[in-house]
């Protein structure tokens, strides 16, 4: 059963999407802000989406990994609040982009950068559905075999090799044919 | 060599937790017990194995269960890792002589000369329930050992009718 870890539940409306809902593959992804090797494929998802165009939408759902990083979870808090002002992506490629520079006191900065209204931000913050959000993301996560960040699954199941651009590209085409 | 199955009583076993502590799996009675057979301290899969489930204690404490890691390398190397990788987890070094423990298992292997990576989900009473033998380079993640602690769970509360074989996981636990 572990050997072929399916996403529960599949990908739906109420996930950040990049791409058609009609691509040909999805590619799910659950990340940790300040996981480096997230922070690692963050560069290599963007070459995916490059190379495929709009045969590819790309999917990321919350994984924070708390006891060894303790900023993913504010990170993933200001993404998340970020999206109630429909900037998910661009929170989400700024953070990735300065995961080096990482800490809760730089996020209001990096949420002007972006573009957001910071009392908007600040209270969506500070409000219980955002983290509920992202627990559900943790949670959906454990229950589809998630074993590390990241976790990358193709047409919901399991990427099992390793998280490089050659590997996810031959698993994306395997799809595709 | 063969993993022990669903049904069988868990071989008891005492082994070194810390330089001058033992842990003994009967001592565990009463609660279930996740024993986790991995080959090495440091190496990335695993890492990424005991990381996962050293953040997901909360999810095993809801069932009451321990959670256990065990594997051939040594107290103070044991030690050298929890400390770097701030696991909360206790790793019971199955050392000398070595590998007895992963053997009476089931999940020595012996050209390696460490365990496989092997989980065991226990019931109160000390019965294996669930068993799972990994592919070495990947690591199994969660879900099927808490599938495996609902379906106990469940069975224990009388929700479920009594089953009289290995408790089946429950795809929708």
């Amino acid at each position: 059963m572990n050997g072929s870890a399916t996403l529960t539940p599949p990908v739906s409306g109420r996930d950040h999407a990049q791409g058609r809902a009609d691509a040909l593959v999805t590619l799910v992804e659950y990340g940790d802000y300040q996981c480096p090797y997230c922070g690692a494929a963050h560069p290599v998802v963007k070459r995916l989406e490059c190379a495929f165009g709009n045969k590819l939408r790309f999917v990321f759902r919350n994984f924070p990994l708390t006891q060894a990083h303790p900023y993913a979870m504010v990170a993933a808090e200001a993404a998340e609040a970020a999206a109630l002002q429909g900037k998910f992506w661009e929170m989400h490629d700024l953070i990735y982009e300065n995961q080096g520079n990482l800490e809760p006191d730089i996020l209001p900065a990096w949420a002007q950068r972006v573009g957001l209204d910071l009392q908007e931000f600040g209270t969506a913050i500070k409000q219980g559905e955002i983290t509920k959000r992202i627990k559900e993301d943790r949670n959906s996560g454990i229950r589809s075999g998630v074993n590390g960040t990241p976790c990358f699954f193709i047409n919901e199941t399991r990427h099992d090799a390793p998280p490089d651009y050659d590997s996810l590209r031959a698993g994306l085409e395997e799809q595709m044919t | 060599m063969a993993p022990l199955k669903a049904g069988t009583l868990a071989p008891d076993f005492s082994l070194p937790s810390t330089p001058d502590q033992k842990v003994s799996l009967s001592e565990l009675r009463g609660r279930p017990v996740v024993l986790v057979f991995y080959p090495a301290d440091w190496s990335p899969v695993c890492s990424d194995q005991l990381g996962l489930y050293n953040e997901l204690l909360a999810e095993f404490s809801e069932f009451e269960a321990q959670i256990i890691g065990v594997s051939v390398d040594g107290i103070w190397c044991h030690l050298a890792f929890c400390k770097d990788r701030k696991l909360r987890i206790p790793l019971l070094a199955d050392f000398e002589p070595k590998g007895a423990v992963a053997r009476a298992y089931g999940v020595y292997n012996e050209k390696a000369g460490e365990a496989d990576r092997a989980l065991f989900v226990l019931d109160p009473e000390g019965v294996i329930r669930w068993t799972y033998v990994s592919p070495v380079g990947i690591n199994p993640g969660a879900d099927g050992i808490l599938k495996a602690l609902a379906s106990i769970a469940q069975h224990r509360s009388g929700t479920m009718p009594p089953q009289s074989n290995p408790l089946p996981v429950k795809e929708d636990a």
